[in-house]
C-alpha cells in the first residue's frame, strides 16, 4: 500500500508544482467553451434544442479529464526516458502496485484538472440541476479518468518514442474527442458516425456527466455506468499487462 | 579525504564471492552482446569491469541487476539467483545506471524518501540513514532543492547516496563519474571507497577513466567482444602486459581500433536528454 501511496502522491505533488503547465492546459478547453459554447449558441436555440452551453459544459470538462488523463501517457514516456522509471522498476515491489500507483495518480489529477474546468464553466454560467447532481457526476468524472489513465499507461507502456505520442493525440485522442458527442447531440446522425461514436468509450462519459448534471442523457445513467465500467476493467488489465512486459 | 590504498582493503576480503557468473550469453538478434563470460567478484571487494563502448559491461550489468534476462550460463548474486530470485537479489543490490534515474521534478530529499519506501525501508531507518548519507555526500543542505537545480556531479552524488539507503550488499556503479570533473570524481571515490571499507558493500564498477580503476579497484576483469580478456590487480595486468599503466595494458589488450556502438533510438533520446539536463 505504501508504495501505491508514494508513487500516487509523486504525481500529486509534480502536478500542484507545475502551476504554468495548469494555467497553459486550461486554454483548449477554455476556448471551446468560449468559442463554441457562445459561438454556436444562437443556432442551438434556433434548433430548439435549449442553452447549448448547458450542453457543451459537461462536454468539456469530459474533454478536460481525457486529455489530462491521456498526457499521464506521456509522463510515463518521459520518466522512462529521463530515467526515473527505471529506479521503480528494478525496486523490489510487485510491478502491478507501480502501475496502479501511477494510474492512480494519473487519474487524481485528470480529476483534478476537471474540477478546476468545472468551476470556469459555473463560472461562465453554466448551471448543474443540484449539488447532488453534481457529486453524482464526479463519481463519472472520476470513472473517466481511471478509463483513460489506464489506456495512458497501456499506450505509455508500449511506444518507445516520444514521436509515437503525436499520432496517438492526432489518430486516437482527437477522434475520440470529435466522436464522443461532446459537441454535438447524438440523435440523427448518419449511421456511420453513429456507429464510430458507439464504439468511443468517452461517449458514455460525456452523456454519463451530462445525464448526471443536466438530466438530459443519450443511453441512460445506469447504462453509461455500466460500459464505463467494463471498459475501464479491461483497460486496467491491458494496462497492467503492457506494464509488466517493460523493458528497461 | 584521501583515498584508499586497494592493499589496505584487501585483508578484509573473504573468499566468498559475493558474484558468480558462468558461462553467460546474452545475445540481441544476431548480435553476441556477452559472449560466454565467466568471473567472480568477491564480499566486500572493489571490481572494476573495464571494456571499450559495447564490449558488453552495460548489458552484464542489466543482467546481475535482474532488469534483463540471459540467454544462457549461470549467475549467482549472494547465493540467489538474478532471474528466479528477482525480488530477494533486489533488495540486495544499490544500482546507479549510466543514465540518471532521478526524478528532476522532485528534491533530493522526496527521491531518497521514494526509494526507501520502494525497498521497505522502515520510516526511521530512512530518516536518519537518509541524514547520514546526505551528509556524507555534501547535499544535506540541498536536500529540500529540486533536483532540476542540481549539478552533474550533484546528482550523482544523490543517485549514489539514494542506492546506497537501503543497506545493500553490492552497489553497482556504471560509469559513475561520466562527465565529471576531476574534484568530483575525486570527492566521489572517496566517499564510496570510505563505505565499502566501513559498511564492507562490495562495489562494482564500470569505467572509462582508467586512473580511476587503477586507484579504487582492488581487481579488475577486462572485457571485450563480449569476451573476458583479462582478470587480476592492476598490478598484475600492468605485469601481464609489460605495459608501465593500466591505460596501456588496457589498449594492448583490447587494441586501439575505435569502437562505435549501434546508434538505436534508445541512445539518441540518451543524447538528447543529456542535452537537456545541461
Amino acid at each position: 500500500m505504501s508504495v501505491i501511496y508514494i508513487l500516487w502522491l509523486r504525481e500529486l505533488k509534480k502536478y500542484l508544482r507545475s502551476k504554468p503547465q495548469i494555467v497553459a492546459s486550461l486554454g483548449t478547453p477554455l476556448m471551446y467553451l468560449g468559442v463554441l459554447g457562445f459561438g454556436l449558441g444562437p443556432v442551438f436555440r434556433r434548433a430548439g434544442e435549449g442553452s447549448y452551453l448547458q450542453f457543451v459544459a459537461p462536454g468539456v470538462i469530459g474533454m478536460t479529464v481525457l486529455f489530462t488523463a491521456m498526457f499521464s501517457g506521456i509522463a510515463m514516456l518521459w520518466d522512462r526516458q529521463f530515467g526515473f522509471l527505471k529506479e521503480t522498476l528494478v525496486a523490489p515491489v510487485p510491478r502491478i502496485q507501480i502501475m496502479i500507483g501511477r494510474t492512480l495518480g494519473g487519474a487524481s489529477v485528470a480529476v483534478l484538472q476537471g474540477t478546476i474546468i468545472f468551476a470556469v464553466t459555473l463560472i461562465a454560467g453554466f448551471r448543474p440541476a443540484s449539488v447532488l447532481a453534481v457529486l453524482l457526476a464526479f463519481v463519472l468524472i472520476m470513472l473517466i479518468a481511471v478509463v483513460f489513465s489506464a489506456l495512458a499507461t497501456a499506450i505509455g507502456s508500449t511506444l518507445k518514442e516520444m514521436a509515437g505520442f503525436q499520432m496517438v493525440m492526432n489518430f486516437l485522442v482527437m477522434p475520440m474527442w470529435f466522436l464522443s458527442g461532446a459537441l454535438y447531440p447524438l440523435q440523427g446522425l448518419p449511421t456511420p458516425l453513429a456507429v464510430l461514436t458507439r464504439i468511443d468509450p468517452l461517449t458514455y462519459g460525456i452523456d454519463g456527466v451530462r445525464g448526471t448534471m443536466v438530466g438530459t442523457s443519450h443511453f441512460g445513467v445506469p447504462l453509461d455506468v455500466s460500459i464505463l465500467l467494463g471498459v475501464g476493467v479491461v483497460f486496467v488489465i491491458i494496462g497492467a499487462w503492457r506494464f509488466s512486459k517493460l523493458e528497461v | 579525504m584521501r583515498v584508499q590504498s586497494p592493499s589496505a582493503t584487501l585483508s578484509r576480503l573473504g573468499d566468498y564471492p559475493i558474484i558468480r557468473v558462468q558461462h553467460l550469453v546474452r545475445t540481441f538478434g544476431s548480435l553476441t552482446a556477452v559472449n560466454d563470460v565467466t568471473f567472480e567478484v568477491r564480499k566486500g571487494e572493489t571490481f572494476a569491469f573495464l571494456g571499450p563502448n559495447g564490449a558488453g559491461k552495460t548489458t552484464t550489468i542489466k543482467m546481475l541487476t535482474t532488469v534483463l534476462r540471459p540467454t544462457s550460463g549461470s549467475l549467482e548474486l549472494d547465493g540467489l539467483n538474478p532471474v528466479t530470485d528477482s525480488t530477494e537479489v533486489r533488495k540486495r543490490i544499490g544500482v546507479v545506471f549510466q543514465d540518471p534515474s532521478l526524478d528532476s521534478e522532485l528534491t533530493a530529499w522526496e527521491n531518497v524518501d521514494i526509494h526507501g519506501v520502494l525497498y521497505h525501508v522502515p520510516r526511521q531507518v530512512r530518516q536518519e540513514r537518509g541524514e547520514v548519507l546526505l551528509k556524507l555526500f555534501e547535499l544535506w543542505d540541498r536536500r529540500d532543492d529540486l533536483v532540476k537545480t542540481f549539478s552533474g556531479g550533484m546528482r550523482r552524488r544523490l543517485e549514489i547516496a539514494r542506492g546506497l539507503l537501503h543497506t545493500p550488499k553490492v552497489l553497482f556503479l556504471d560509469e559513475p563519474t561520466l562527465g565529471l570533473d576531476p574534484q568530483s570524481r575525486n570527492q566521489m571515490w572517496s566517499i564510496v571507497k570510505n563505505l565499502n571499507a566501513s559498511e564492507g558493500v562490495t562495489v562494482f564498477l564500470t569505467t572509462h577513466y582508467m586512473d580511476e580503476a587503477d586507484r579504487v579497484a582492488d581487481r579488475i576483469a577486462v572485457i571485450d567482444h563480449g569476451k573476458i580478456v583479462a582478470t587480476g590487480s592492476a598490478a598484475e595486468l600492468k605485469q601481464q602486459t609489460g605495459t608501465e599503466s593500466l591505460e596501456a595494458a588496457f589498449l594492448k589488450l583490447t587494441g586501439t581500433t575505435i569502437r562505435d556502438e549501434a546508434f538505436s533510438a534508445q541512445d539518441q533520446i540518451r543524447q538528447v536528454s543529456r542535452v537537456w539536463r545541461k
